[in-house]
């Protein structure tokens, strides 16, 4: 479904990624695994431009607008879906049927209690949370994410991801917590200095050789 | 115990419902505030067109933009350059007394002395001046280098409050304060002076361009002479000339070349007219002396020459400057919205952007008194010309600042695009700078329906310009007065909502361009 060939990527004056060949079929539950800098976001970039009309994306910034509420910020996964004026109305009205929907998808990352709270009052967790939301509001089939739960404690990480494993089904995640790779993802990619280092199935693979190599 | 699992439940109903029930944010309710109040002004403001054939004539000054006349390119020429010099030498000597005072803007004295000079506008002081110097060039140098002097000193504070004083307090004591602050302070901060400095000389150029409408020998003057004659070609080759020196700025203004250029400039606005100290000490002792007490009718005659001026002429004309600001103000508003994209990447294409910086250009280089100027005399005498040159030109401004800012917006690669983009990713990113930029010019749009007055509009300067022409100066200088004070209040209003609304402006960049 997603391939890429010999891929390289460079900025201004340095080589981000240096000959990647990877092919991603429908189903798979990917984890790119690595130190920063060590070209995920970059890889994850070059995957999107494929088909970007497919993908739900959680970027690392999140990508929200502070000063919407969250109501706002998750029902923006399916402007797409509505007629303008729809949108215009409901920005100005939050009308019934969005919020329900909204408020629904919000009970399972729990933060319905904060539906019009403004994001800018959240904290990193909580609006990590919402990109999170934005993304599954989106109701695709393909989810990226680049770290999607950086700034989650252990017991709402494995909510995320379990969430994360039953709405999509494939999922390409860059990571660096490598337990959370090996326990959800079916396959994991190692990059190191903009190389693909490793590329095997979670079962072949042993914790503390990743840990040695990609872990920070 | 039951009742105190009931304090426990209501509280816990209570933060549930915090987050549940959507509140509208405080801006938002102040947005509409504003826009009911100029609502609430249209019924009583006189927005009617009495020309016989607005369109027309309109039609005749589109008409004269495709034969801009060079034939009579000689005066334009020469008033270009007096424009030129007038701006450059008010300008620069207001920037080195602001600078002064900037040093002692902690003085409470300095600081109102200062409030008030820039409450009065550029024409005002010109229009006083003209009673004291006559055509002198002093006129115009003092009508641009007062008030300006006065805003640079409070910009020139702003600055340098902002700035890092650590290295400077390490070697103040050691070095003392005028060497400290010329190694320590001035080298951080001299760019950003530079910046506002030349920002400033733009609005000068404008400024500078106006004070031909009360009879300086600038842009102005030829230009309304051109307008009334009807010589639309003549019109256009004014507008074009000062648009390209506005556009070529950065060309030809470097800090190097500017000694150079002061030491020019006397040279062209000089001319024959004499200062006569007669004029001056009879403006002082007799004009501006209310004529009760020229009369020695006593206090009992002052106070009912006072409230017969205030009832007949200072309170209508404070109805309609407030009204008409109120209207003009909500009016920019709106068209800064609509228009900032124009200039914004998260909407257009290079190409696009292009033509949307030259259409903003043009907008917001026309001074607001020439487009007033040039709708009043095709549509006829209502506040509708003056409504319209006003949300023009500031919305043009404004358009440009939150184009600029949006710009520095990064959003995710896959947010939406058009209208959703506009609505939902844009705007309320930006909207609290757009109301802050906009309160800013508040005051600044009251300060310029004030003398569009001179035009014919009924606002505070109908009043003031009457008074001159009936040679009633003494009430003249009470009305002149009057506004300022009426812009001090709003400007205090205006600081007061932004701090309540915590509007801040970004960077320092767009800030500087946004404060005049």
């Amino acid at each position: 479904m997603l391939h890429l060939v010999s891929a390289n990527a460079s900025y201004e004056d340095s080589i981000a990624l240096t000959d990647i060949t990877l092919h991603i079929p429908v189903g798979q539950k990917l984890a790119l695994i690595g130190r920063s800098g060590a070209g995920k976001s970059t890889l994850l970039k070059l995957l999107y431009d494929q088909r970007p009309t497919d993908i739900a994306l959680v970027p690392q910034d999140y990508g929200l607008v502070t000063s919407l509420s969250l109501f706002h910020n998750v029902y923006m996964g399916q402007l797409g879906r509505h007629p303008l004026w729809y949108n215009l109305l409901n920005l100005i009205k939050p009308l019934k049927k969005p919020v329900g929907e909204v408020q629904s998808i919000l009970s399972v990352v729990q933060l319905s209690d904060k539906l019009f709270e403004p994001i800018g009052q959240l904290s990193g967790g909580q609006q990590q949370r919402a990109a999170i939301a934005r993304a599954i509001m989106q109701n695709g089939d393909i989810l990226f994410a680049d770290e999607p739960v950086s700034s989650l404690d252990e017991q709402q990480s494995n909510l995320v991801m379990k969430v994360l494993c039953q709405r999509f089904e494939t999922l390409v995640l860059a990571m660096h917590d490598i337990d959370l790779a090996l326990k959800y993802c079916d396959r994991i990619v190692g990059l190191d200095n903009g190389r693909i280092t490793i590329d095997e199935p979670t079962g072949s693979l042993v914790r503390k050789d990743l840990l040695d190599i990609y872990g920070e | 115990m039951y009742a105190k699992t009931c304090l426990i439940f209501t509280v816990n109903k209570l933060t549930v419902s915090k987050g549940l029930r959507f509140r509208r944010s405080p801006r938002w309710k102040v947005s509409w505030l504003f826009v009911f109040v100029a609502l609430a002004c249209l019924p009583f403001a006189d927005l009617s067109i009495s020309t016989y054939d607005p369109w027309a004539e309109l039609g005749r000054l589109f008409g004269g933009l495709l034969q801009p006349s060079l034939v009579a390119i000689e005066k334009p020429f020469e008033a270009l350059l007096q424009t030129l010099a007038f701006a450059i030498l008010g300008v620069s000597s207001g920037s080195l007394i602001g600078f002064g005072l900037a040093q002692l803007f902690h003085l409470r004295l300095v600081r109102i002395v200062c409030a008030s000079v820039r409450a009065i506008h550029e024409l005002f002081w010109a229009l006083i001046f003209l009673q004291i110097f006559g055509l002198h060039p002093l006129t115009g140098l003092l009508a641009l280098g007062l008030p300006y002097a006065a805003t640079f000193a409070k910009v020139y504070a702003e600055i340098l409050e902002e700035g890092d004083r650590r290295a400077y307090d390490t070697i103040r004591q050691s070095a003392g304060p005028t060497s400290a602050f010329f190694y320590a302070r001035l080298p951080d901060l001299w760019q950003h002076f530079v910046t506002y400095t030349g920002y400033r000389l733009e609005c000068g150029l404008r400024s500078s361009a106006v004070l031909g409408f009360v009879g300086l020998p600038t842009l102005g003057y030829y230009l309304s002479t051109a307008f009334l004659e009807g010589a639309y070609a003549e019109v256009w080759a004014l507008l074009i000339l000062f648009y390209l020196v506005i556009a070529s700025l950065r060309y030809w203004l470097r800090p190097k070349l500017l000694p150079l250029y002061i030491l020019i400039a006397p040279f062209i606005i000089a001319n024959d007219s004499e200062i006569s100290v007669d004029n001056i000490s009879r403006f002082f002792t007799q004009d501006i002396v209310p004529l009760p007490l020229r009369n020695s009718e006593g206090l009992s005659g002052l106070w009912q020459w006072f409230t017969e001026l205030f009832l007949t002429e200072a309170l209508p004309g404070i109805i309609n400057t407030l009204l008409l600001t109120q209207i003009a103000l909500v009016l920019t508003g709106l068209i800064a919205l609509i228009w900032f994209p124009l200039i914004s990447r998260l909407f257009f294409e290079r190409f696009g952007r292009l033509l949307g910086h030259l259409f903003l250009v043009i907008m917001r280089s026309t001074p607001e008194y020439i487009l007033a100027f040039i709708l009043l005399t095709l549509w006829g005498p209502s506040m509708l010309p003056a409504v319209i040159a006003l949300a023009l030109h500031n919305g043009a401004i404004i358009a440009h600042l939150m184009g600029r800012y949006s710009n520095t917006l990064s959003l995710r690669v896959d947010a939406t695009a058009g209208m959703n983009r506009y609505a939902y990713e844009v705007v309320p990113r930006i909207y609290n700078q757009f109301l802050a930029f906009l309160f800013y010019r508040w005051e600044i749009i009251q300060r310029e329906t004030a003398i569009l007055g001179i035009l014919g509009i009924t606002t505070l300067g109908f009043y003031i310009d009457s008074a001159i022409q009936d040679i009633r100066l003494d009430r003249a200088m009470v009305l002149i007065a009057i506004t300022a004070a009426l812009n001090v209040c709003i400007d205090s209003l205006s600081h007061y909502i932004r701090s309540k609304l915590r509007l801040s402006i970004g960077s320092q960049q767009i800030s500087a361009e946004s404060r005049r």
